[in-house]
């Protein structure tokens, strides 16, 4: 089927069959490794992706369920300010140890925060509970979109004085 | 802003860190070269028989199939493995668990390959099974190995002074039989790679692989390729764990690559493939008896052990001896007798995890500490201080301790710590319907290959053309940041900031052989060559620089970020002038680090093969608050204290992401973590089955650093990837004991057991 859709703030089209995995249609059609797979049942979050502001698992969606959408990976998430700031914290705050969760983990964290602009530890554990990771433990991601939260709202503050 | 050079000691931000959060990095699982094939496997699906057909006629009428490939297609012995080459490419006789590999089917889509795999019929003459060490010894069980007649793979002990007669002299003796499932990996990333033949018939692969180096002799003894012609290249890995040390996709790549005309293949194992099909961690059977004198002092041990290491050998004899060697605990016990049975059975193949089959004993030893110090009426801190080693000490397997040696620094911290301290006010507090308890271990890890492997590593550092310092890594980074800690090191040396600084991969055509990616040794050996290259390189800059700048001595000739200062003339030149002005082979600096070897190996082990002794540990002091739900038996982990010695700390960044790390690991395997088998096929296929710990099911871990310093180590330190993966089980153990009194003897933790041990306890 023809698919038009938004992908990371641009309308793209294209070709694709109706039940393609939309994780398969992002990696290998587009090139937007950035979203992993690491089960391909729903249960790790690590291909976690916005469709329309919403937390969405890719490798649950099909790209019958793109058209009109707005989708939103890994690559578009530094175009905001909060997703900037979020990538950073991920970054400064040693959330990143193998690095496979990591895309996945920052979208539900994005979504998370577009929700409750200041999350207690156990509301970002709640919001990532969805999505594995097996290296870190938790600490430090639940430490960087703490510390997102808190650079997001300053952010926020200056651009409103 | 000035810039400043990167230093060792400071939490320098991972150099991996924002292309993986950006989502640039690109993994193995990140590569679709064009124009290419899909391969995967077709499984036994039973779990032992003999091979009598494999009929792909339906597979090849499916369209976009290719091939499918089955053992008369292998060139070579068509065996791998890593001591014992046992393990078939495709089965070509027996089969020994169902996740053996019977055919490798090509397809041109993932789809067509999934609906071609479904249809290869392969017809097997069941045998027998054996899906226990127990079944698998008994009198008239079959033999899986030919060589291995009483499907022993490895019987051996340690024996230090007369353990039987002491436990007689004992003033107090406790005893415990305990057991530990298989655990799985579950590194995010599933086992794959993408492979290609090239124009000289050798194959080039790019695999998600913690022994590049390695693989070439498993590929190439498989499929009888020559070394020379193999290429392996490793990204960076999404996790390891010990799961990706030894071939997994590599020899199917590669037969797949032979088959291919020239077009590149990739092959990508799903979940179910990855739990069925995948390395486990060993199941263990431990069978334990402890004395002391009356005054506390650990004086007996006997325990024995048996690992069920699956359909093949792999690691398995290695994983129990490291086990065995850390069977009595960082204690000093004057007598021990430690026992060991590796044996085959029709399972998932057991290989290397972390922890490396030290996490079984530990729950044993550990939770005999507590038993002990209960029978004994002495705090279980006491007990462990009182026993606890100290360097020159000699140790259960017989070694005296000659490098850093500091598990009474950490119990001492933990000691001083207010979690322990305020322990009994706040399990006074517990909520209604909930009891709360507070439980300990110390734990220890070796570090290194151990005695007769050579563990040795080989850096190459360069400056490019471009005047940018390259380190060419040569042990795979699957998440634990040594790639990183190379770079920090580097920069530190050379006195360079992030942005000159460039990591290679590990690739056998321009990387020198390093080992492995496992062992608690990455970091420490590779970092210790490193040093050597970058000293070198640094003298060779300035001795360079010092020559163009035109000054009579190097001795005030220094390097600073980008560049090659001289503050006296005030005379100075960038890198990358500096890089034109050298020949290719005087920008390149390698050097080689061999760890140190036990000097005076005791006569105490009996039926080892390799890998003893090990002489540089690291240790650690464990202490978990947990709340026990009195109605359902579920555990809690409230509050998790993790105390360290690994030497000096590098990266204190990159320690905690360690420990942490290893620590929810480790409460995973005490809480909910078991593969699920039922002859042989693994019943937990998914993540819906096989659990393990998600955000909710977590404390904020607090990771405490002794920082001691290790003096054979770079910059101080010692391995600390494995040693945390030891204390969850025991501490939470012990907690459950002292929560409601009842002893769990058999992991994982879970509610049912603890509600049925409670009740067990009632009726008494």
């Amino acid at each position: 089927m023809h698919l038009t859709f938004t992908l990371n703030g641009n309308e793209i089209q294209v070709e694709a069959a109706d039940d393609r995995r939309v994780v398969d249609l992002l990696r290998e059609d587009l090139g937007l490794t950035g979203t992993k797979e690491g089960c391909g049942t729903g249960e790790c979050g690590a291909c976690t992706i916005l469709a329309d502001g919403e937390s969405r698992l890719s490798c649950l969606m099909v790209a019958a369920q793109l058209p009109g959408a707005h989708i939103t990976t890994v690559e578009g998430m530094t175009a905001q300010t909060d997703g900037a700031l979020l990538q950073q914290a991920f970054v400064e705050e040693g959330a990143v140890q193998c690095g496979f969760c990591t895309p996945g983990m920052e979208m539900a964290a994005l979504a998370l925060l577009r929700q409750d602009d200041a999350p207690s530890r156990d509301t970002i554990r709640e919001g990532l509970s969805g999505n594995l990771c097996r290296c870190t433990g938790y600490v430090k991601i639940v430490d960087a979109v703490e510390r997102a939260a808190s650079d997001i709202r300053s952010c926020r503050d200056r651009e409103n004085t | 802003m000035q810039k400043q050079p990167l230093a060792a000691g400071r939490p320098e931000i991972r150099g991996d860190a924002p292309t993986k959060a950006s989502g640039r990095e690109r993994f193995a699982a990140d590569c679709y070269p064009d124009n290419l094939i899909w391969a995967g496997a077709v499984r036994a699906g039973v779990p032992h028989g003999r091979l009598q057909a494999v009929d792909s006629a339906a597979a090849l009428a499916v369209p976009g199939v290719l091939k499918v490939l089955t053992a008369k297609d292998v060139p070579g012995p068509n065996r791998h493995g890593i001591i014992h080459q046992d393990m078939p490419v495709l089965a070509d006789d027996r089969i020994l668990y169902p996740g053996d590999a019977v055919a490798l089917v090509l397809a041109e889509s993932r789809e067509a390959l999934r609906r071609a795999i479904k249809q290869v019929r392969v017809v097997v003459q069941p045998l027998p099974g054996v899906f226990d060490p127990e079944a698998a010894l008994a009198q008239g069980a079959p033999p899986l190995h030919q060589e291995f007649a009483d499907n022993v793979l490895m019987a051996a002990e340690i024996r230090k002074g007369d353990a039987l007669q002491a436990l007689t002299a004992c003033a107090v003796v406790v005893d415990g039989e305990f057991s530990v499932p298989m655990q799985a990996h579950v590194f995010l990333e599933t086992e794959n790679g993408i492979a290609r033949l090239e124009e000289d018939g050798g194959v080039a692969m790019t695999v998600s692989t913690q022994s590049p180096f390695r693989d070439r002799f498993e590929v190439g003894n498989a499929l009888g390729i020559p070394y020379h012609k193999i290429r392996i290249v490793s990204p960076h890995l999404g996790g390891g764990f010990g799961g990706k040390d030894g071939a997994t996709v590599q020899c199917l790549l590669a037969l797949a690559a032979l088959h291919a005309d020239g077009r590149p293949v990739k092959m990508q194992w799903n979940r179910e493939e990855n739990l069925a099909a995948g390395y486990k961690r060993h199941a263990c059977q431990l069978s334990y008896q402890l004395g002391a004198k009356k005054d506390g002092t650990l004086h007996a041990l006997h325990c024995q052990l048996v690992y069920d290491t699956g359909a093949y050998a792999h690691l398995g004899g290695e994983v129990m001896e490291l086990g065995m060697e850390h069977a009595g605990g960082p204690y000093r016990i004057a007598h021990t007798l430690i026992e060991g049975k590796c044996v085959f059975t029709n399972n998932p193949v057991a290989g290397a995890m972390r922890a490396f089959g030290v996490c079984q004993p530990t729950f044993a030893f550990e939770s005999m500490m507590d038993l002990l110090a209960a029978k004994l009426g002495m705090d279980p801190l006491q007990l462990r201080l009182r026993n606890a080693l100290v360097k020159g000490d000699v140790n259960c397997a017989g070694v005296r301790l000659t490098t850093s040696t500091d598990i009474v620094g950490c119990l001492e911290m933990l000691q001083s710590h207010p979690l322990w301290r305020q322990r009994e006010a706040w399990k006074r507090q517990a909520p209604a319907n909930t009891r709360r308890g507070v439980g300990l271990a110390a734990v220890f890890n070796a570090a290194g290959y151990g005695g007769k492997v050579r563990d040795a590593a080989i850096a190459k550092v360069e400056l490019s053309p471009k005047g940018a310092i390259v380190v060419h890594n040569a042990v795979a980074d699957m998440g634990q940041g040594n790639a990183s800690a190379f770079l920090q090191i580097a920069g530190h040396i050379l006195g360079q900031d992030a942005s000159r600084l460039r990591l290679r991969h590990p690739d056998t055509t321009t990387a020198y052989p390093s080992g492995s990616s496992s062992a608690g040794r990455t970091t420490y050996t590779f970092g210790n060559a490193l040093i050597r290259a970058c000293e070198e390189l640094r003298a060779r800059l300035i001795n360079r620089a010092g020559l163009l700048l035109a000054v009579d001595s190097d001795r005030d000739v220094r390097l600073v970020p980008g560049k090659v200062i001289h503050p006296p003339s005030e005379r100075e030149m960038p890198l990358e002038q500096l890089a034109a002005f050298m020949p290719q082979e005087d920008r390149v600096c390698i050097s080689q680090f061999v760890a140190p070897i036990c000097e005076q190996v005791p006569d105490t082990s009996k039926g080892f093969l390799i890998g003893f002794p090990h002489v540089i540990f690291a240790y650690g002091a464990h202490l978990a608050r947990i709340e026990v739900d009195a109605l359902t038996g579920a555990i809690r982990v409230c509050d998790y204290l993790a105390v360290t010695d690994g030497g000096a700390v590098v990266n204190p960044c990159m320690f905690d992401q360690q420990v942490q790390g290893g620590v929810a690991q480790g409460i995973g395997y005490a809480l909910m973590e078991e593969v699920a088998t039922h002859e042989g096929a693994v019943r937990s296929g998914d993540l819906a089955t096989y659990l393990i710990p998600g955000a909710l099911d977590l404390p904020d871990v607090i990771s405490c650093a002794f920082q001691g310093r290790e003096e054979s180590g770079p910059f101080g330190l010692k391995g600390v990837g494995e040693v945390a993966l030891n204390g969850p089980l025991p501490a939470l153990a012990n907690g459950v004991a002292d929560a409601c009194g009842v002893r769990l003897r058999q992991a994982p933790l879970t509610p049912e057991r603890v509600l049925a041990a409670r009740e067990a306890q009632q009726c008494i």
